[in-house]
């Protein structure tokens, strides 16, 4: 596999306040990497740094042998961003942004991704006047017009509504078919979960996690969630020990417990339910999501309450 | 060149989009040049001489030291420049196209008072028509270049009504427009020679109307035209992309420095 994007050793400060401290990952091609992190992990003063908008305080970065602190200018060819914020004058309009931003890149207006992104009839509509999901979508086709090798995702589907973030995953994904590589930032773990080939998590400017998502949530403590609601409540008026099960709350009528061997705990909670005559209503058996590997990462205690 | 058109094209169209900026450009200025057409030349019929020259100013300030500032901020705010940049959208390019674009406002402008004074208002018209241009060119290119820099230093959009008002107002009062430099009291006469209103008047009447002036109308021409290479420089070094930027060169009071052929001009005129 190629790299598309190698960053070593990678430090970014502010005045005396250290924003990114050491970190190092690498992206390839055609894979989604996420970079995960609670506000103010150094994710965006990472993605900046690489964008060729921000220098750098120590270590190396490179994209595609480009180093983007020294040669910012040789970056626009081959690097898309979609950026958290508008980007984009709010007068301007959907199809003369296509051709404004394509005429910078010395490419033929993409008139095919406004189509392809359901935006066909507002191209003549302004900027300003989009919903949050058309905008999302036309700073994708922008950021994707020039065919860089690599795309930057900044929160892209924050604001949006579930069919708009759908159709964005859609795109991430056959972009990253056509070997596109996509380094995408994000607060949503489940996007991350369902779409990042590998993930960094950062937390106070340092790397704390990295590896694919399965990786994440299995390195974990490693115990998994199985949620009960039965017709009499019988776990809530009653607390029992049962085998392997280290922990057991009651939250929005389901009991719920973490076990290491599920395979011992679920027939025993079942004999259970059986023994004091109740009813099993729901039964659910989780391994933990990445969402709870993050919060058990990124917050003292583990996050789970 | 085809990045530089569209680029140029959105801009100019922007002018008339936004309604702040139209109303700089257009209505603002053309307003107040009919209602001076209409009542100053009444109250005082001397102001037909100067009716071209100082509303031709007057817009040129209107779209340039009013109405430009602003949407530069604006843009820098919302992160567009941020934006530009990392498309490769070059810093001289974010400055000089939405100038050029106002100016050709400002000379269509420039154009309607030009054509329209005399016969509705009884303008006089100047007497060598070529010079009249050229210094038209430099005063919108020197205000152009003012809007720029007060756009590039200003920290949000009150800054910039701050400094903009900072010019405009003086300018009003004793550039020259309303009141001929001659007739202001000696100790205010080096205050105008800090204007740059008050030497575009100077130059428009001492070489395109071929009138008596308080100042040397070649010396204006020189302090205009030093002004406007040095202004621009400045806007071009101290301009930030991004407000967050912490990196960018000089401080913004080094755009005082914009001052310095108008302190010499009140030792040469």
């Amino acid at each position: 596999m190629d790299t598309v994007v190698s960053v070593s050793h990678f430090r970014k400060t502010y005045g005396s306040f250290v924003a990114v401290d050491d970190i190092s990952f690498n992206v390839q091609r055609g894979e989604i990497f996420g970079l995960l992190g609670p506000n103010g992990a150094g994710k965006t003063s990472t993605l900046e740094t690489l964008e060729g908008i921000r220098h750098s305080d120590g270590g190396s970065l490179e994209v595609l042998g480009i180093d983007p602190v020294r040669e910012p200018g040789r970056l626009k060819d081959v690097i898309g961003v979609q950026l958290q914020t508008s980007g984009l004058p709010g007068n301007m309009k959907v199809g003369e942004a296509m051709r404004f931003f394509c005429a910078y890149h010395r490419v033929t207006p993409r008139m095919d991704l406004i189509e392809r992104m359901g935006l066909t009839e507002k191209e003549d509509t302004q900027y300003q006047q989009l919903s949050t999901g058309q905008q999302r979508r036309l700073a994708l086709a922008l950021s994707v017009s020039h065919q860089p090798s690599l795309l930057i995702l900044d929160e892209p589907t924050a604001g949006l509504d579930v069919n708009s973030r759908s159709e964005l995953h859609d795109m991430m994904l056959e972009l990253r078919k056509s070997g596109t590589a996509i380094l995408l930032a994000t607060h949503d773990m489940a996007e991350a979960e369902k779409l990042a080939d590998r993930v960094s998590v950062l937390l106070g400017g340092r790397v704390v996690a990295n590896g694919s998502p399965r990786e994440l949530t299995t390195a974990g403590s490693g115990l998994t969630k199985i949620s009960i609601r039965t017709e009499g409540s019988i776990f809530e008026r009653k607390q029992v020990k049962f085998p392997a099960v280290s922990q057991q709350l009651f939250k929005d009528d389901y009991a719920i417990f973490y076990s290491k061997h599920p395979g011992t705990s679920v027939p025993a909670l079942l004999r259970y339910i059986e023994r004091q005559k109740d009813t099993l209503i729901d039964l659910r058996v989780e391994r933990p999501s990445l969402e709870e590997r993050f919060l058990e990462i990124t917050t003292p205690g583990g996050g789970r309450k | 060149m085809n990045a530089f058109i569209n680029h140029f094209t959105f801009e100019f169209k922007s002018g008339l989009r936004n309604a702040n900026q139209l109303m700089m450009n257009y209505l603002f200025p053309l307003a107040f040049y009919a209602m001076m057409g209409l009542i100053m030349t009444k109250i005082n019929p001397g102001f037909t001489q100067v009716l071209i020259p100082s509303m031709v100013v007057f817009a040129t300030m209107a779209s340039t030291v009013l109405g430009l500032p602003n949407p530069l901020v604006e843009l820098r705010e919302a992160g567009v420049f941020r934006s530009y940049k990392i498309n490769g959208i070059p810093a001289v390019s974010i400055l000089v196209i939405p100038v050029l674009s106002t100016i050709f406002h400002t000379l269509i402008v420039a154009a309607i008072i030009t054509f329209t004074a005399g016969p509705l208002f009884g303008g006089v018209e100047p007497q060598d028509v070529p010079v009249f241009i050229l210094i038209t060119l430099l005063v919108t290119f020197n205000f152009g270049a003012i809007g720029a820099l007060i756009g590039v230093i200003s920290a949000n959009t009150r800054a910039t009504v701050l400094w903009s008002q900072l010019l405009f107002l003086p300018s009003m009062l004793i550039g020259g427009l309303m009141i001929p430099i001659s007739m202001l009291p000696p100790s205010a006469q080096p205050l105008a020679a800090l204007l740059p209103s008050s030497h575009a008047m100077q130059a428009y009447l001492g070489l395109a109307y071929r009138q008596q002036t308080a100042f040397d109308p070649t010396i204006s021409v020189g302090v205009l035209s030093v002004s406007l290479v040095l202004t621009f420089g400045l806007a071009i070094y101290l301009f930030n992309w991004d407000s967050k930027n912490k990196t960018h060169h000089g401080h913004p009071l080094m755009a005082l420095l914009a001052l310095a052929p108008y302190i010499a001009a009140i030792f040469l005129v």
